[in-house]
């Protein structure tokens, strides 16, 4: 019993026990208590517990009369903004339980024998005897399986068992589709793209700049400057002019392409743009209209829709983590953690004055992965 | 309290002299089980075993308590909950949605909050649950740590006390995403971003995890899973592991007069724990019950909806999540473009890095203590936090490091409330989260070892009384008394410290390359953990302290005696 807790010898520094400074002097005398020796205050106790179970009771039947008798619905800002029935239900029970608990309670310290009693401890630790009689055991169970005599069996079982992770691993490929090139496309592509139809090959319309939610395109005499317009491609509200069924921006199609595509339009003075390079090199000096920006408004730390735009200084701020970015300088970070500036929509208007895009974004949108920068390749 | 106790029996229990009808019954019933289940043989150790009393083993309990709250509430909001992404336009009775499309989840949280009557009521509840178990939790989690609770035997219980706080953190987030509205769906957002920032297969993740392309319509019904069936089955089976553990370890007590390593003293499990035990439980639920119809909690129809291109202001995780989100707002914007690939840095470390760093430093911190002081004994006595003072001061460093980390999960809140610059906030605290944690370390280091002297002077030279004396010359002196016993022995009822290793007798024993380079970083760390402790006095000093004392408390009344306030025969 090398182990036992008495010992304090232990692996501890070969340190000699020293003798205690003052000896234990063991457990206080039991004290009585008030409702131990006075029947007029047991009893006085007795009719406390009781009565704290009939309020709960009590409290359990306004519970019930409160259930049948408050309405719900969206009246919840009756009572001091609370709602009636929530309010009434949650005061009610939680009162039934509170009276019930202290009632139990007061019992346990009042009435209940409040003699402490003492137990003996063991060391967590089996005895030396049933140490070896549980070594014993297990050998001869395995002597007798033969595990150890026959490599084969052991062997190919092991095997066999191990591989039934591969179908447990297998079995999960149907989570979801593979990534394939989805990350480095917008339906901002869709404008401009030339499809066959009837066989013939047909141009489709550069893909307008709508509002968000109302979906009307914009005109970039609509906008002044220092105005902020969240948009989105036009193809979400009008999917027939791009030649899109409209099952495929409806429900989760829908919230694929938006968390995508949400752009952020701003317009500022057109000799604040300091027009910075594309992916391939080439000036961005054509990417704005009259001072108009387009740029993603995911963010590319880890993808919150941007939307705190401080005016004065064309900086727009992440409400999530704080990243800003800087819409007159290419979308720079300036500050926070994001580690790439937003990508921009190149811009232009088309024969009818409203804002399309010239193409799609010309690098991934959104939070940054690992194979991102394939897309240059 | 003096009362006459000669005629009081021992219990206040009392047994009829004949059993009645029902006691009968009970008997017939209790052998048809016994004969069945043998649990006559469990019972009898069990039903009178002892649970020592102190309000901090109550922690725990909040945390057990709420979590029955959060399985009895969840089932209710099941039996309404629809944990499907279909879009459906919202009919129900909150008039500003009406009309609006959005999933079936977010409809039918909808529908708990404002046709189902008592819904608004068990969602609040089991959101407040779940907020108090993961506090309850980590409070619990700090008494263990900081009383030395989780010494041998306990270590294992410890572990598992540190994955349940890992599984109650997941639950959570997968809880408050189910609701799909506007905050929570930014919150998953940012999950797609952690994921994707995954190296080699962070794509393969997002896309698998989330059928496709985000936010696509399968995250609701998995996390619900997770939610509803995975994680309370892992929660469940590991608080029955942690409280058999409990049960066979048998709880550690404060050290005190009869209480000692090798006993246990407290009340029985019946009736007096069992009560105690039960009514609190009825005391938490009342309470939950009292937040959920009192306190407002996540008002989702505020939020709206999830939609991709929308968020608000402010948009912040449930407080255990605001840690790592802190890290991930004040680190700077590291990004790697290197090979063609792409190493986000600026989230990996927060997110990916930090918060299993910070769960593997908690979990081996049992191991890595006894590794350093080479105890390996048992202890089931707790020590005051004073007492092991490099101890203490890892945990509160560890605790600021977690709390700036958290200050900066709100530096926007921070900025707004109190007029100050954001990039201020986060530079000051860039550089905080590395100072913090250090100052902390010495400060509470010495502070422990403070106290412990403040101990040791107690014992050796008596309390302060309060009375002071003037002595003929003019000078003051306060009296101090000797402490009662039962406080003298408590205060001495520690251990001593080890000597540490001295590294020079590890070179001389003739250890050599790895196992040597081991052994005497050993040595030197357990020198820095010990070093300035103050040990409790010995025998001899004691008794000296003590003869000095009454020497002193002596001369001082003899001065009261003849003081000039005394009119004694000496003023004449």
């Amino acid at each position: 019993m090398s182990d036992a807790p008495d010992t304090h010898s232990g692996d501890h520094g070969g340190e000699l026990a020293l003798p205690e400074p003052i000896a234990d002097p063991g457990l206080p005398a039991h004290t009585w208590r008030p409702t131990d020796v006075d029947p007029a205050k047991e009893k006085r106790a007795e009719r406390q517990v009781a009565g704290l179970f009939a309020l709960s009771a009590l409290s359990t039947i306004a519970f019930v009369v409160a259930y049948f008798t408050l309405d719900v619905g969206d009246n919840w800002h009756v009572v001091a903004g609370f709602g009636a029935s929530t309010m009434a239900l949650g005061l009610t029970l939680g009162l039934a339980l509170l009276f019930i608990g202290v009632g139990i309670i007061h019992w346990a310290r009042k009435l209940m024998a409040d003699h402490e009693i003492i137990e003996m401890r063991h060391p967590a630790r089996s005895t030396d005897e049933d140490r070896e009689a549980a070594v014993d055991a297990l050998n001869t169970g395995l002597a007798e399986s033969g595990i150890g005599r026959r490599p084969l069996i052991r062997n190919s079982l092991l095997g066999a068992v191990g591989l039934l992770g591969v179908p447990t691993v297998v079995m999960l490929r149907d989570l979801g589709p593979l990534p394939g090139d989805k990350l480095y496309h917008t339906i901002w592509g869709r404008g401009g793209e030339t499809i066959t139809r009837d066989g013939q090959q047909v141009t489709l319309p550069k893909m307008r700049i709508s509002r968000d939610a109302i979906g009307t395109p914009i005109l970039a005499s609509d906008l002044e400057i220092g105005d902020l317009v969240n948009a989105q491609p036009e193809v979400l509200y009008n999917p027939e002019r791009y030649e899109v069924d409209p099952t495929e921006v409806e429900g989760v199609h829908l919230q694929v392409h938006k968390s995508k595509a949400s752009l952020i339009l701003l317009r500022m003075d057109p000799r604040d743009i300091k027009p910075g390079k594309a992916k391939d090199g080439s000036s961005r000096e054509n990417w704005s209209v009259d001072g108009i920006v387009a740029y993603s408004k995911i963010c590319t730390h880890v993808g919150c829709p941007i939307s705190l735009n401080e005016r004065t200084t064309h900086h727009l701020l992440c409400p999530c983590h704080q990243s800003t970015f800087d819409l007159a300088d290419s979308g720079k970070v300036v500050f926070g953690p994001a580690g790439r500036p937003l990508p921009q929509l190149p811009l232009e208007v088309d024969e009818e004055g409203y804002l399309v895009a010239q193409s799609d974004f010309d690098e991934p949108v959104g939070p940054s992965f690992w194979e991102r920068d394939y897309y240059e390749r | 309290m003096s009362v006459d106790v000669s005629k009081v029996a021992t219990t206040n229990g009392s047994e009829p002299a004949t059993p009645t009808k029902g006691a009968q019954r009970a008997g017939t019933i209790a052998t048809w089980a016994d004969e069945r289940l043998g649990l006559g043989t469990a019972m009898k150790k069990n039903i009178r075993k002892v649970f020592p009393d102190h309000w901090s083993f109550m922690l725990g309990e909040i945390a057990l308590w709420s979590f029955v709250v959060l399985l009895l509430t969840g089932v209710f909001l099941t039996l309404w909950f629809d944990p499907s992404m279909t879009e459906v336009q919202y009919d129900g009775s909150y008039d500003p949605l009406r009309g609006v499309h959005m999933s079936s989840a977010m409809a039918s949280t909808l529908e708990i909050s404002f046709d189902v009557r008592g819904g608004l009521l068990m969602r609040q509840m089991h959101h407040w649950a779940a907020m108090i178990f993961i506090a309850a939790m980590m409070i619990h989690l700090l008494r263990v740590y900081f009383t030395g609770a989780f010494r041998k035997p306990r270590e294992l219980n410890w572990v598992i006390g540190c994955l349940l706080l890992l599984l109650g953190t997941i639950e959570g987030f997968t809880g408050y995403s189910l609701p799909d509205d506007l905050l929570s769906g930014t919150g998953v957002r940012a999950a797609d971003g952690f994921m994707k920032a995954s190296p080699v297969i962070g794509t393969y993740m997002s896309f698998f995890l989330f059928g496709g392309e985000f936010p696509g319509d399968t995250i609701i019904p998995r996390f619900y899973a997770m939610h509803i069936l995975l994680i309370p089955g892992l929660l469940l089976a590991l608080i029955a592991a942690h409280m058999l553990l409990l049960v066979y370890h048998k709880h550690t007590q404060w050290p005190g007069p009869g209480r000692t390593e090798q006993n246990v003293v407290g009340y029985p499990m019946l009736p007096v724990y069992a009560a105690k035990a039960g009514g609190f439980f009825f005391i938490v639920f009342g309470m939950i019950a009292l937040m959920g119809g009192l306190f407002s909690m996540n008002p989702v129809w505020k939020y709206g909806p999830y939609d991709p291109s929308k968020v608000t202001a402010g948009s912040q995780p449930d407080w255990y999540m605001g840690w790592p989100d802190g890290l991930l707002r004040i680190i700077p914007a590291w990004e790697t473009h290197i090979w063609g690939v792409t190493l986000s840095w600026n989230v990996m470390i927060p997110i990916l890095v930090m918060p299993p760093l910070m769960l593997m430093v908690l979990i081996a911190l049992p191991f890595l203590e006894s590794w350093i002081t080479g105890d390996k004994r048992e202890h089931h006595l707790l020590q005051r936090p004073r007492n092991a003072p490099t101890r203490t001061a890892i945990m509160v460093a560890l605790m600021t490091f977690y709390g700036l980390s958290w200050a900066a999960g709100g530096n926007d809140i921070i900025a707004i409330k109190m007029h100050l610059s954001i990039n201020q906030i986060t530079y000051f605290l860039r550089a905080a989260v590395f100072i913090g944690p250090v100052i902390a370390f010495i400060i509470t280091r010495r502070w422990c070892i403070s106290l412990q002297r403040h101990d040791a002077e107690k014992l050796l030279h008596g309390y302060e009384s309060g009375v002071l004396v003037r002595s003929p010359e003019g000078g003051y002196a306060e009296k101090h008394l000797p402490l009662p016993l039962e406080k003298a022995y408590t205060l001495t009822a520690r251990d001593h410290d080890p000597e540490p290793e001295k590294v020079e007798q590890i070179e001389a024993s003739g250890l050599e390359g790895r196992k040597l380079r081991v052994r005497r970083l050993r040595a030197r760390l357990q020198a820095l953990f010990f070093a300035d402790n103050v040990q409790k006095p010995t025998v001899e000093e004691l008794h000296e302290a003590q003869h000095h004392a009454e020497h002193e408390l002596h001369e001082l009344e003899s001065q009261i005696a003849a003081g000039p306030n005394r009119h004694g025969p000496a003023d004449h």
